[in-house]
């Protein structure tokens, strides 16, 4: 008898949680409802049908026409492709990497126990919140090889500028001071790790005869490289999405809107070459192929990024 | 002389972070600057970096250049609506993912970060097509409505912190018969607040600072956005120096306030991706 009530105690108990968990189920997708439902419009449908327009010439306007893979052939033959992977890879490996230097150095400087810390974080943080468009105006106006800021600052030594704005070889780098201006952000993430570096190690190292030099190289970036990973792997992935920047600098020496490449196309970048293709030459199509290669390259680049992290990063802090 | 050298060993830093903070923040006194400069004074190597007799007029025929109001509007409508969205689709995803203990959330959150890699670019020229064949293309739709389905960046932001959310609070709340809405809205969403905060903060700056989707969406100049109008004005305007540096001051003033209402958030925010 009693054993009879117990069992149907425990039915009763089981009956009772699978409804819960039933509640449950039903709770987290109805949350989680308008994620999927955008998963689902804004990027899976989007992928699928990207990867299947790269193989079809299409405007938009009227049905895709399949073409096999006649995109990708043009795409690795395609001068411009060249041109633009170049410009890229320029943005990407100089550019960057200059911009982190720099972030490194101000965190480095916001670092050494400073009275008024959240004031100097907020200047140098300023900058960054800046919208691009007005960035790289107020830049083509500092960078005026006559009456611009720089060009005032450099008189006095007998430095003539040359025009960051006309001249092929100086475009880039016009962009890239700009973008050194707005390492602010980087540099607040560089803090943060310089500060979750423990005491104890400089105390030690200091203690056994370490000058600042090798406490920096011994000590400082083993201890950080988690950070200088990720700020250099992010900043490749979006040095590949480069756009709004060259495209403001372009459009001063082209009103039409139409070509956005710059003087002699030093400016232009992947995602320009690729806006072109699709929203200037309607070509949905060949836009859509270089769409897949910048994805593919994106993938591949994070995936190296995870294999390094394992290999050479100290990650013991965490 | 020890203390000569220790004094200026004090010294050094502050004089460095001096001189830097002078070049971080000259291009932005250079714009306030020229934005009231008379033309003549604009191109001159004998005028310094704020004019004695202040222009206040330039500010005034931007208004009137610009169709400003319009701009403004535009841009507010495309920004704050995002904001909106965001906040209501996001914690409430993100939620999902965390704390209610079901399957999905395990599947989906792999997904969640596997969008946050795809690029803008990939996407773009599909969804482009989608908007035109619904007729929606010169309309604020394709900017605003991706947001109230909650972003990648923001759910994951989310997630984060609620899993820090001690477990017995939800337990308790769970125990007294709290559904799992009220479990939402009443512990966890006052417990995020700060992270809201820069959810909102970012969506907003994001929407208010881009150039790439209006550019793509928008052809209409009624329909423009600042950032949009701006661009086209450094085009055209080309030499009216203190004009442009007048439409980049109002286009960058409002952020600026924002940021400084929001900094504390903000910068925890920035400061908090890069660790994890």
């Amino acid at each position: 008898m009693k054993k009879a009530n117990a069992m149907a105690n425990g039915k009763a108990i089981r009956k009772k949680k699978s409804a819960l968990q039933k509640r449950y189920i039903l709770v987290g997708i109805l949350f989680a409802m308008p994620w999927f439902i955008g998963f689902l419009l804004f990027q899976l449908y989007p992928i699928i049908s990207a990867v299947y327009h790269s193989f079809t010439e299409y405007n938009v306007f009227n049905p895709p026409k399949w073409v096999g893979l006649a995109n990708y052939i043009e795409l690795f033959s395609d001068k411009s492709v060249l041109k633009a992977f170049g410009n890229t890879l320029f943005m990407a490996f100089i550019g960057m990497p200059v911009g982190l230097a720099v972030a490194l150095l101000v965190a480095l400087l916001l670092n050494m126990k400073v009275k008024g810390l959240s004031v100097f974080r907020t200047v140098y943080y300023l900058p960054s919140v800046v919208p691009v468009v007005a960035a790289a105006a107020v830049f083509i106006w500092i960078l005026n090889p006559e009456y611009g800021l720089l060009a005032n600052v450099l008189r006095p030594f007998g430095i003539v500028l040359p025009s960051f704005v006309y001249n092929p070889a100086y475009t880039k780098p016009g962009l890239i001071i700009m973008d050194t201006w707005r390492c602010g952000q980087s540099a607040i993430i560089f803090l943060a790790a310089l500060q979750a570096v423990p005491q104890s190690y400089y105390e030690a190292s200091t203690l056994d005869g370490a000058n600042a030099f090798r406490r920096f190289f011994h000590i400082t970036l083993p201890c950080i490289s988690p950070t200088i990973l990720f700020l250099f792997v992010t900043g490749i992935i979006n040095a590949f999405q480069y756009f709004t920047q060259g495209f403001v600098f372009a459009s001063v020496t082209n009103a039409t809107q139409r070509q956005t490449g710059g003087p002699a196309n030093s400016l232009l970048f992947y995602s320009t070459y690729l806006y072109n293709n699709a929203f200037s030459y309607l070509r949905f199509g060949y836009a859509s192929a270089l769409a897949i290669v910048l994805l593919l390259v994106i993938i591949v680049t994070t995936l190296l990024s995870f294999k390094i992290s394992r290999r050479s990063i100290n990650y013991n802090l965490e | 002389m020890l203390k000569v050298r220790k004094f200026i060993a004090r010294l050094l830093p502050y004089i460095f972070i001096c001189l830097f903070s002078v070049i971080f923040i000259m291009p932005l006194l250079w714009m306030v600057g020229t934005s009231l400069k008379q033309p003549i004074e604009v191109f001159s190597h004998e005028s310094g970096l704020f004019p004695g007799n202040p222009q206040w007029g330039n500010y005034a025929d931007v208004f009137k250049r610009m169709k400003f109001g319009t701009y403004l509007r535009n841009t507010l409508i495309t920004s704050v609506l995002p904001v909106i969205g965001q906040l209501l689709a996001a914690p409430m995803v993100a939620y999902s993912i965390s704390r209610v203990p079901w399957k999905g959330g395990k599947y989906i959150f792999p997904l969640v970060l596997f969008t946050m890699m795809v690029p803008g670019q990939v996407t773009q020229i599909p969804l482009f097509a989608t908007w035109s064949h619904l007729g929606l293309t010169n309309t604020f739709w394709p900017l605003v409505l991706p947001a109230f389905f909650g972003g990648a960046y923001y759910v994951f932001l989310l997630r984060q912190f609620m899993l820090s959310v001690p477990a017995s609070l939800l337990e308790a709340a769970r125990i007294d018969g709290a559904g799992e809405l009220r479990a939402l809205y009443q512990i966890f969403i006052p417990l995020c607040k700060p992270v809201l905060i820069t959810v909102g903060l970012m969506t907003f700056m994001g929407h208010w600072n881009d150039l790439l989707t209006p550019l793509i969406y928008l052809h209409d100049g009624s329909k423009y956005t600042l950032a949009i109008a701006l661009q086209r004005f450094l085009a055209e305007a080309k030499q009216e120096w203190e004009l442009l540096m007048a439409a980049s001051t109002v286009f960058t003033l409002p952020i600026i306030v924002i940021f400084f209402i929001g900094q504390k958030y903000f910068i925890e925010g920035i400061a908090t991706t890069g660790l994890k």
